[in-house]
């Protein structure tokens, strides 16, 4: 043992240097990967749940209408059935929730009807775009316009 | 004295046996209790279609995706954004612009009957089925779930940007608050409850339409079946699942 | 955040385009790393090819290669969103990614290497040392023979042909090391600037030719600063070489730029664009200052006999030069890959600040830095015989 060893020593000591190094790797990577990682894929499996923790902001039309079905039955067959309701009147998951907590405020016509009505040379040309200033001398929008129903007379 | 142990340890060992069933008809009944059914990854299998005949550039879904998804307001940071095309001729150079994303709308910027054709194109992370922003993640933090989303996991990502620079579509920008990557997750959260995406929810026109491939029933097969369709950047082969209809030949 | 960016564009970019992702700290890297690979390679030449010419540079250049390696990692541990994540590299590897690769191939050429092979190379006059010198150097160097005093004949034939097999190991390794950082351009295929071929490639040569050139500059510097006479005949000698790699090194990049303007694909009009505006200065100092008139100062030398006091400064300026154009090559790849948009419809701008963590003094701090450490082991592993005896 010692003739082979003989003036190659300091290779086996680095050698086992390396070893050493391979080994606290190992070891490192036993402790420090998380758990759960590689079982569907090269991630995390817990990251699909971590995606899907998000308390949501909208609270879709199903619920708004479980509460409002006279403005349910309104949107039925007219022309904004299908805009969901949080389009117009914006994000009300909480208020879907617990109604008392976020009493929503009623959108400005005038602003919110144009958003999507203005006219624009972009937008496509059989959707109903109307140029506020000559469009019925500009007027009010509610004043013709059922906004739940618009090729309706509004509700008196 | 023997035989009282060996009693015990033959009740013992009846109880012990008898836990496993228990705990399994416990859980059977208080997941039952649960409000809504268990989400069953493996057969969903998600994209989107967006109707470039639909869309009327109102920014209802640019709104709706920041608020949703908390996505900072500033406009270098967009999870979804819609752009407008101004086409003179055949389409090789268009004029293109997206004012913050089109958050606030679209501003009138062209005259009418100037002989150019206009239209509106929303974009958003393609969720392609050879994500090339996948491949290049040194670690897996982002990664293609088993339903089709291309998903981040913001607790393992390094903020290397590798794949924000892989990305053809330019969907992916770092969350400077987090200082990892973020992007359209197809609102993961909404759609395994359920729900369809906030920019679907918001938008007024039906433009976009979150679309279950895996679904026989989804109305996406008909349509696809029935209407000419295109994605973005086909010559990228990433597979991606977000399908326009009537898209003009000019859209980068 | 950057608010004047957006005035700054011009076209369009997609909105998340705006800002750049990578920074002058991500020039820095295929910057050190192919010094790395270029030292290597011209130490390579002594030992494997027996270009004998060249020996008296030999451990100098293998102790450039490891101060440049040294620093390497450090520019992208400060560009990183989550540093103190950076170890899951080496947990988690993911295999199609070639940044991931790349660590392990960083790691090999560092240990299995460099380190070895300078190990070995010095191991004799660190014994010596460690028996000679006294007090705290006496423990190092002990340490650094890992306690072993045998310095025999035999054990050091033994050193001797293992560091030769290192040294074969480590030539594929050291293009490995650089062609990979290419690589992780040039499979890039949502970008058409990066996206090509023969990116690992000219990055190699460009890295071959930056690292002759450090080494030619460091090699007469620490001469000049030592007073220690310069060998002519290997300056020659190594000056012809970096005159070789530079013509290849030329040739490549000029085929990637004939076959783009050729092919004139969709993105061609966009990066032309791109080129004679927002990387003008840059290119030009890649491929005149940097390439042309190194070439035709090497070239002049070989053709028209000299003294040996023009050589060395045309030597030193042509390093110079060399220096500067490879740089310049890095950034108008690193930046000049971010300024376009993928629309091929805009541009934006790199507005690096100065004084923060991407900014132009880290990067000027990164690079003075490897100098430090060079001339730390310079200190503890002198690389001339001539040194050592006034020690």
């Amino acid at each position: 043992m010692n003739r082979f060893l003989k003036d190659k020593e300091h290779l086996f000591r680095m050698a086992a240097l390396f070893a050493a190094g391979v080994v606290l790797f190992l070891i490192v990577r036993a402790v420090l990967v998380p758990k759960g990682f590689g079982v569907y894929g090269h991630y995390r499996a817990g990251a699909l749940a971590d995606n899907r923790v998000r308390a949501p902001r909208f609270a879709g039309r199903a619920a708004c209408i479980e509460c409002h079905t006279d403005e349910g039955d309104r949107l039925k067959g007219g022309k904004h059935a299908g805009v969901g309701c949080e389009a117009c009147h914006g994000a009300l998951a909480k208020h879907a929730a617990d109604p008392s907590s976020l009493k929503p405020t009623k959108p400005d016509s005038k602003t919110l009807c144009q958003t999507c009505h203005l006219m624009n040379v972009a937008k496509p040309a059989k959707f109903p775009q109307i140029d506020p200033k000559s469009h019925m001398d500009g007027g009010p929008c509610l004043t013709c316009h059922d906004q739940h129903a618009p090729d309706k007379e509004p509700k008196k | 004295m023997n035989s009282d142990r060996r009693d015990f340890v033959l009740t013992a060992g009846k109880l012990l046996l008898l836990t496993a069933p228990a705990a399994a008809y416990l859980e059977a009944v208080e997941s039952g209790k649960a409000e809504e059914p268990a989400y069953k990854t493996f057969e969903h299998y998600w994209g989107m279609i967006v109707d470039i005949e639909k869309c009327i550039g109102c920014g209802n879904c640019v709104r709706a995706c920041k608020t949703e998804n908390d996505v900072p307001l500033e406009p270098y940071f967009f999870r979804t954004w819609v752009e407008r095309y101004h086409v003179e001729g055949a389409g090789e150079h268009p004029d293109v612009d997206s004012p913050d994303g089109g958050y606030n709308g679209f501003p009138e910027k062209y005259a009418a009957g100037d002989g150019a054709k206009s239209f509106f194109v929303p974009k958003l992370c393609n969720q392609c089925a050879h994500s090339p922003c996948t491949q290049v993640c040194p670690v897996g933090a982002t990664f293609e779930s088993p339903d089709g989303a291309v998903l981040v996991d913001k607790t393992y990502c390094l903020g290397c940007r590798y794949c924000v620079q892989a990305c053809p579509y330019g969907c992916r920008f770092i969350d400077p608050r987090t200082n990892t990557v973020d992007k359209c997750n197809l609102c993961y959260h909404r759609i395994t409850k359920g729900l369809t995406t906030a920019c679907c929810e918001s938008c007024p026109t039906g433009a976009r339409q979150l679309v279950d491939l895996k679904d026989a029933r989804d109305p996406v097969h008909e349509f696809l079946r029935t209407h000419k369709v295109h994605v973005l950047k086909p010559q990228m082969a990433t597979g991606s699942k977000v399908f326009y209809n009537a898209l003009d030949g000019s859209v980068r | 955040m950057e608010e004047g960016i957006l005035h700054a564009i011009q076209g369009y970019m997609y909105p998340n385009e705006v800002e750049l992702q990578w920074s002058i700290l991500i020039v820095l890297y295929p910057f050190t790393t192919g010094l790395v690979a270029g030292a290597f390679i011209l130490a390579s030449l002594e030992r494997v090819f027996n270009v004998a010419a060249v020996k008296p540079t030999y451990r100098l250049a293998l102790l450039s290669a490891l101060a440049f390696l040294l620093v390497s990692p450090l520019p992208l541990q400060l560009h990183l969103g989550h540093p103190e994540r950076s170890i899951e590299m080496y947990l988690t590897p993911h295999t199609s990614s070639a940044m991931a690769m790349f660590g392990f191939i960083y790691l090999w050429y560092l240990m299995a290497v460099l380190v070895l092979e300078i190990w070995l190379d010095y191991r004799k006059d660190m014994v010596l040392m460690a028996r000679s010198e006294t007090g705290w150097k006496k423990t190092l160097y002990r340490i650094l023979t890992l306690g072993v005093d045998n310095i025999s004949e035999e054990s050091l034939r033994i050193d001797d042909k293992l560091g030769r097999f290192i040294t074969i190991v480590g030539i594929p390794s050291a293009l490995l090391l650089h062609g990979y950082v290419g690589f992780i351009f040039g499979s890039v295929k949502a970008n058409p600037w990066w996206s090509t071929p023969v990116m690992p490639i000219v990055f190699l040569f460009s890295a071959i030719v930056s690292g002759i050139a450090l080494v030619l500059l460091m090699y007469m510097l620490i001469c000049f600063l030592k007073g220690i006479p310069i060998d002519m005949p290997c300056v020659d000698t190594i000056a012809r070489y970096l005159m070789y790699a530079f013509l290849v090194d030329f040739s490549l990049e000029m085929l990637d730029l004939i076959h783009r303007i050729y092919e004139a694909d969709e993105s061609f009009k966009s990066l032309d664009f791109m080129v004679h505006t927002r990387l003008y200065t840059s290119s030009l100092v890649q491929i005149v200052f940097g390439t042309i008139i190194p070439i035709a100062m090497l070239a002049f030398v070989q053709l028209v006999k000299l003294s040996d006091a023009a050589r060395k400064g045309i030597y030193t300026l042509a390093g110079f030069l060399t220096l500067m154009g490879i740089f310049a090559m890095r950034w108008n790849v690193v930046i000049g890959g971010q300024l376009f948009s993928k629309s091929f419809l805009g541009y934006t701008t790199y507005k690096m600040a100065f004084a923060t963590k991407e900014g132009l003094l880290p990067a000027i701090l990164l690079m003075i830095l490897p100098f430090v450490i060079l001339w730390g082991l310079v200190k503890l592993l002198p690389p001339f015989d001539e040194e050592k005896a006034a020690v």
